[in-house]
């Protein structure tokens, strides 16, 4: 108990956010083997994962994926129905969500809209124990802190109401951290802002992260969000962890079909593997597949890694269905000869290709499943 | 505005009408309903409310105290202000259990639940008052074992208690359930992350989203626990000074051919109800804001 909740003695000394030191240690968490089932249906399937000190990891996938009941066994608000999950080591199991000592900010903020920012923030210091319990002036201070770090100074008298998504986002994350958690948790944290205010706290969340050092687990459904703010990225679908990795190892290295057209975008044309030549419709493509066994399999490939041939042979070749821009680039759709697949490619803004003109890409990094 | 031409044949539609939204009717109907409103109201419900002041005093103030200050009547209002004492907070906090259970967890029999508040709203209240004479009554169930007891529930005081509490009993509950739904467990999760007890998550955070809308259950649940007849008539055994509530006293008083009495013992009651309203709107006045705040998630 005592090395979950940590040392409470000195924890409210003034001005403990002005250096990382300050802070609690950050956490390591383990999850081993979890298995949640919802009456009869499966929500996590035993998963497992390590998330290391100070570390920001993001869970992505689908809505149905197990992300948040994976969230939520972290923070307490469920349990597993096997499996372990382990604080630092110790069996956070046995604690109940008031003891684990969890940062939590929820996709609708959840703030409490009969109190003012200040009281919204202070909750978790004001219900303390008597013992533990800092005096109203460490907890009004500390709170003016936490806005200052939040950037919201000045707005400490409005109520939630008042307040717009964005303020409203960043209240709910200082009230989360105004507990001294060892470990925050953000359930789809930026899912109800617009696209702009989504970006500018993106960027402001990896920031006072970097500030503050806390383990933090965050769950998205936008690879691109995951991509851009996460250290690690944990990718699950149907109850089940695909692949862990930086955000470099799941773009360009992802293991699985799932994994490679879940993130980022994609294409995929099936594809016959002969004796290290990668068959479309019976024609070699100019790509070596060296020790792939023969047999039928999924190339798979990005737009932007594709790349007109000079030459028609040995490349792709399809007829330019429909062609618009697509921020710096031309996203053109090619329908493959025959099969009449579609795939996406990314050329150069300046390429105009008419509709109906034949043309023959190839992928420069590509990938074969079967 | 002018170049928005209308279809042929609505010619007659002013200039301003144009700028009307479209759930917005052509003036004549909108006369139409508030006329047929209005007079509904006057015909049905302040006319009658009118006639019993007009009555209550038509013998004169003397006769009006003298009806409201005799020994009977102060009884009834006792008994009456007793009865809702007790049934008022008793069915706060059934109503406010009731409603945490439904709104908050699942459970099997949770619709069952659901629809047995909702039975004292359709049963007659005659019939709620028979329940408790078969059950507590001489020749009912547990009626020996009381006597043997010495306990009298039926023609006393707790059966009459009884009686409007399962009367009253949905309007707390009706009053808390469709908010407390609505507003789902994610703050109660909020603060229970943050470290508050189960009582400080109920004490500061469901207690305050709901105020209004308990407030309005009380209200209500009260005006109607002062109110009510049919159970208590059946249950009450109408002894004067003893088992009268308000109502029962108007009764008897009517029944006597003392319509100037009964008038003013109703004026009372029908007072009761107008104070009620008046602090109902008052609140919604006052906190206009907040309870429109509290509505929202």
């Amino acid at each position: 108990m005592d090395a979950l909740v940590g040392n409470e003695a000195n924890r409210l000394a003034p001005s403990t956010l002005a250096s990382k030191g300050g802070w609690e240690k950050p956490m390591q968490v383990t999850v081993e083997d979890v298995v949640r089932t919802f009456g009869i249906t499966p929500a996590l399937h035993g998963v497992s994962l390590d998330i290391h000190p100070g570390e920001l990891v993001a869970l992505l996938g689908p809505s149905g994926s197990g992300k948040t009941t994976l969230l939520r066994i972290l923070a307490g608000l469920d349990f597993p129905t096997a499996g372990r999950v382990l604080f630092d080591g110790e069996d956070a199991l046995k604690f109940t969500v008031q003891e684990r000592n969890v940062g939590l900010v929820f996709q609708n903020y959840a703030l409490f809209r009969h109190m003012r920012v200040l009281e919204n923030i202070g909750f978790g210091l004001r219900v303390r124990p008597r013992s533990r319990r800092p005096n109203r002036n460490d907890i009004r201070h500390r709170v003016l802190e936490l806005l200052d770090l939040v950037q919201l100074s000045g707005l400490e008298k409005r109520y939630p109401a008042q307040l717009s998504g964005g303020q409203r986002q960043r209240v709910a994350f200082a009230r989360a951290l105004a507990i001294e958690p060892r470990l925050l948790l953000l359930d789809e944290p930026f899912g109800a802002l617009d696209a702009m205010v989504r970006r500018d706290l993106r960027r402001w969340l990896r920031e006072i992260h970097d500030k503050t050092g806390h383990t933090t687990v965050f769950v998205t459904h936008d690879q691109e969000e995951a991509l851009e703010l996460a250290d690690r990225v944990v990718v699950m679908s149907q109850g089940r962890i695909k692949q862990v990795g930086t955000p470099d190892e799941v773009y360009d290295r992802p293991n699985s079909p799932f994994v490679f057209s879940f993130i980022g975008e994609s294409s995929a044309l099936p594809v016959d593997v002969e004796k290290g030549k990668i068959l479309l419709d019976g024609r070699p493509l100019n790509l070596v597949a060296k020790d792939i066994p023969s047999g039928p399999a999924e190339l798979y490939f990005r737009p932007h890694d594709l790349e007109v041939e000079d030459n028609l042979l040995g490349g792709i070749q399809g007829t330019v269905s429909a062609q618009r821009r697509h921020g710096g680039s031309r996203r053109v759709e090619l329908e493959v000869d025959e099969q009449r697949h579609r795939i996406e490619i990314d050329l150069p803004a300046d390429f105009e290709p008419n509709l109906g003109d034949r043309i023959s890409v190839l992928p420069r990094r590509w990938k074969l499943y079967r | 505005m002018s170049d928005l031409s209308l279809p042929l044949g609505l010619d007659f539609i002013g200039a301003n009408d144009r700028a009307r939204s479209v759930t917005t009717e052509r003036r004549r109907v909108r006369i139409a309903l508030i006329a047929i409103a209005v007079i509904f109201l006057s015909l049905f419900i302040l006319l009658p409310l009118i006639s019993v002041f007009i009555e209550a005093f038509r013998a004169g103030l003397n006769t009006y105290w003298v009806a409201i200050t005799e020994p009977d009547a102060l009884a009834a209002v006792r008994l009456t202000l007793l009865v809702a004492a007790i049934a008022v907070p008793a069915n706060v906090i059934f109503g406010i259990a009731a409603s945490w259970a439904i709104a908050k967890f699942e459970f099997p029999g949770k619709s069952f639940l659901n629809t047995l508040i909702d039975l004292p709203f359709s049963v007659s209240p005659v019939i709620s008052g028979l329940v408790f004479v078969l059950l507590f009554g001489l020749q009912g169930y547990f009626g020996h074992w009381l006597r043997d007891h010495d306990i009298q529930i039926i023609f006393a005081v707790p059966g009459i208690v009884l009686a409007t509490i399962f009367v009253t009993f949905p309007f707390v509950a009706r009053e808390l359930v469709p908010l407390m739904q609505e507003q789902g467990t994610q703050d109660e999760e909020a603060a229970l992350s943050l470290g508050a007890s189960g009582f400080q998550t109920f004490w500061r955070i469901t207690l305050p989203n709901v105020k209004w809308a308990l407030l309005y259950g009380v209200i209500l649940c009260n005006a109607r626990a002062m109110g009510e007849f049919g159970a208590v008539s059946v249950v009450s055994g109408h002894i004067r000074g003893k088992t009268n509530t308000m109502p029962l006293h108007v009764e008897v008083l009517y029944n006597d051919y003392n319509s100037a009495a009964a008038f003013a013992v109703a004026s009372l009651l029908a007072l009761l109800a107008l104070v009620t309203l008046a602090v109902k709107i008052a609140l919604e006045w006052r906190y206009a804001d907040q309870i429109a705040g509290s509505n929202r998630h």
